[in-house]
């Protein structure tokens, strides 16, 4: 199979995972005990009302052709109404998912740059002092509730040395009196556009303690991805050769092993963001860092199950991307890859 | 080499202890850390099981609140302190652990069993039966597991029976896909199609072939799952999702305890998640080290 192929069938694939993934979401909404209308309304809402917006939604109609709707309106990036707020949720999103993904990407980019060189030097010293130690300390980082870990930075950086904002995403005085206007919603980008260096460092100073928990668990999770991908190239007859040839270690760790490793890594990079993403929600709820999570919390506790889907369905498109997008890096970076048949799963 | 018999001797009845160099189990219990975490997951599971026994307040460790009591610091008397319902925290987390414990190994059961056997039949038919199988299976891996179990235990309002019935949802795509690999290569030895070639039925042959072939790699699986397993249902609980009060429940604990910490009272949410923390730890470790020894390619770098 050429390398074309393999990727037209992947690329099938995920459109297929999209629409599975999108009836799945339709057959849950529609179990929802309770109407929809009347959790729009509210419970005291009077019967002809309630008529009227299930033929305004829609709900009155065959389910095959509410499904169809369903399908289009979300591909053309309709996710319904939020009950709580009662706007549009791609209108309440727009400024949520910015923020999110500034918390996610600076995760992600802590989690490659610190975790696959740790990685790599791990698996050069394997079964020495350095790897046990790492193995501890990542196992931990796996293990450790992210929700917790917060709680615990907070009580020793806010509450005992007073050296970081306990939460959200800047001060309220830099809000009042040094606005600075938003272009791409990353507020470290958009503070440092203006030229409002103090705005920037406020911002910096707020996405520390989140963008340390969040990234706890993909550092820990690619140090010992990169170290088991390492192991098994630097076992690989043509290393021996190089050491034999005398090449350094450092120009046989980075510049042969690390090469013929990286393919791996790259699916760690895909695993870490997906990570990221659902971690994310938890870490913004203890921060109040308002992006998706903090709005699906709002939802929760006002019992808006809409809302869910929609960030659920958001967050696994995102998902689906992504993972396409690491399996035609690989594709490219990789000329093994001439895998055959879907059925491999 | 030791003369034969006297290893035997020596150890008498805990010979069972005594592996031979180079086998399985000689590997795991030279991984000190794998044992040492699977002692303190049995020291775990026996604390949860004898809760009412080991704290001194078993009633408020249930739930019923102590008003006068209520948030001090910890003592002699409540080693952890005491929540915002004057209750003992120590108690509180020994109750917690069942809830902990209960929903970490329902939900591998429930994964295990409906992976399983949907990986099993997939695997063994093949054809369009598998095709249709693995496909629903990657609908249900394209989600991400907090979220979309989030969504369902939302949907069916807050308990632990939903909790688990949620996390399980997202958790057995897992199995399936790990057993139906495994039973496509048992499919195709001899003594499967010698049974198939003297007319023993499908079923039969799953049952008695298919399946016991799966056990090994599905259990090092769940091992290494369930302390995910954990974590999870303690974080749907920690958004409002999981088990209801007055149930004990350590990422309920520690989402009340959130409140508190502004006030200097770290002791309630510290010692749940530390319990939380410590039962992951040893669930991963545990599972770290059963991986090493199942796979040999990976204890070349452990040694």
């Amino acid at each position: 199979m050429s390398r074309i192929e393999y990727l037209a069938r992947r690329a099938a694939l995920a459109v297929f995972v999209l629409l599975g993934v999108l009836l799945l979401t339709f057959i849950v909404s529609r179990v929802i005990p309770g109407d929809p209308a009347r959790l729009y309304l509210g419970s005291r809402a009077r019967a002809e009302a309630i008529q009227q917006v299930r033929e305004e939604f829609g709900l009155n109609d065959p389910l095959p052709q509410q499904f169809l709707r369903y399908v289009g309106s979300t591909l053309s990036g309709d996710l319904g109404y939020s009950f709580r707020t009662k706007r549009p949720i791609v209108e309440d999103l727009r400024t949520r998912l910015p923020a999110t993904m500034e918390l996610v990407l600076v995760s992600t980019v802590l989690a490659v740059t610190i975790g696959v060189p740790l990685g790599v030097l791990s698996a050069s010293q394997a079964g020495k002092a350095f790897d046990q130690f790492s193995r501890i300390i990542t196992i931990a980082g796996v293990s450790i509730p992210s929700f917790w870990l917060a709680l615990l930075l907070q009580l020793l950086f806010f509450m005992t040395l007073d050296w970081l904002p306990l939460g959200g995403r800047l001060s309220r005085d830099i809000l009042l009196t040094d606005p600075f206007t938003q272009v791409t919603g990353f507020f470290l980008i958009d503070a440092a556009l203006a030229g409002n260096w103090e705005a920037w460092r406020d911002a910096l100073w707020h996405i520390i303690m989140p963008a340390a928990v969040l990234a706890t668990y993909p550092i820990s999770l690619s140090v010992r991805m990169t170290r088991a991908s390492m192991l098994e190239v630097l076992s690989e007859t043509y290393i021996t050769a190089a050491r034999a040839s005398g090449l350094s270690e450092i120009e046989i760790l980075f510049k042969l092993a690390l090469k013929n490793a990286i393919v791996p890594t790259l699916t760690v990079l895909g695993l870490v963001f997906a990570f990221s993403i659902t971690g994310a929600v938890l870490v913004e709820i203890i921060f109040s860092w308002p992006g998706m999570g903090s709005y699906m919390l709002n939802a929760i506790l006002s019992d808006d199950v809409y809302v869910l889907f929609a960030v659920t369905l958001i967050v696994t498109i995102v998902y689906i991307i992504v993972n396409l997008l690491v399996d035609f890096v690989q594709a490219a970076l990789d000329p093994r890859i001439r895998m055959g048949g879907g059925s491999e799963a | 080499m030791t003369p034969i018999g006297l290893r035997e001797r020596v150890l008498g009845r805990w010979r069972w202890m005594a592996a031979e160099p180079g086998s399985a189990s000689w590997y795991f219990k030279r991984d000190r850390l794998a044992v040492f975490s699977l002692i303190v997951l049995a020291i775990l599971i026996m604390m949860a099981v004898l809760a009412p026994l080991i704290t001194p307040y078993p009633e408020q460790g249930r739930g019923s609140p102590s008003i006068m009591d209520k948030l001090k610091p910890p003592s002699l008397e409540h080693p952890m302190g005491t929540d915002p319902l004057g209750r003992d925290l120590f108690a509180r987390v020994l109750f917690g652990a069942r809830t902990a414990l209960i929903a970490g190994f329902s939900i591998q059961l429930i994964s295990v069993l409906l992976g399983t056997a949907l990986g099993a039949i997939a695997g063994y038919f093949g054809g369009i039966v598998d095709e249709t199988i693995m496909r629903v299976t990657d609908v249900f891996l394209a989600f991400p597991p907090l979220l979309l179990a989030m969504t369902i235990a939302a949907v069916l309002k807050p308990s632990l029976v939903n909790s688990v019935i949620a996390i399980s949802i997202t958790w057995w795509p897992w199995y399936a896909r790990i057993a139906r690999a495994q039973a496509v290569s048992v499919r195709e030895r001899d003594y499967v199609r010698a049974a198939v070639g003297i007319g023993v039925g499908d079923r039969m042959i799953i049952i008695r072939h298919i399946l016991p072939n799966l056990m090994t790699p599905i259990l090092i699986q769940a091992t290494l799952d369930l302390g995910a397993a954990i974590l999870t249902v303690s974080a749907l609980s920690f958004v409002g999702l999981g088990v209801p009060p007055p149930t004990a429940d350590w990422g309920a604990m520690i989402s009340e305890g959130r409140i508190y910490i502004q006030n200097g009272r770290w002791w309630v949410p510290t010692f749940p998640g530390l319990a939380l923390f410590i039962t992951i730890m040893a669930s991963n470790l545990l599972g770290d080290g059963i991986q090493v020894v199942a796979n040999p390619q990976l204890r070349r770098g452990s040694q």
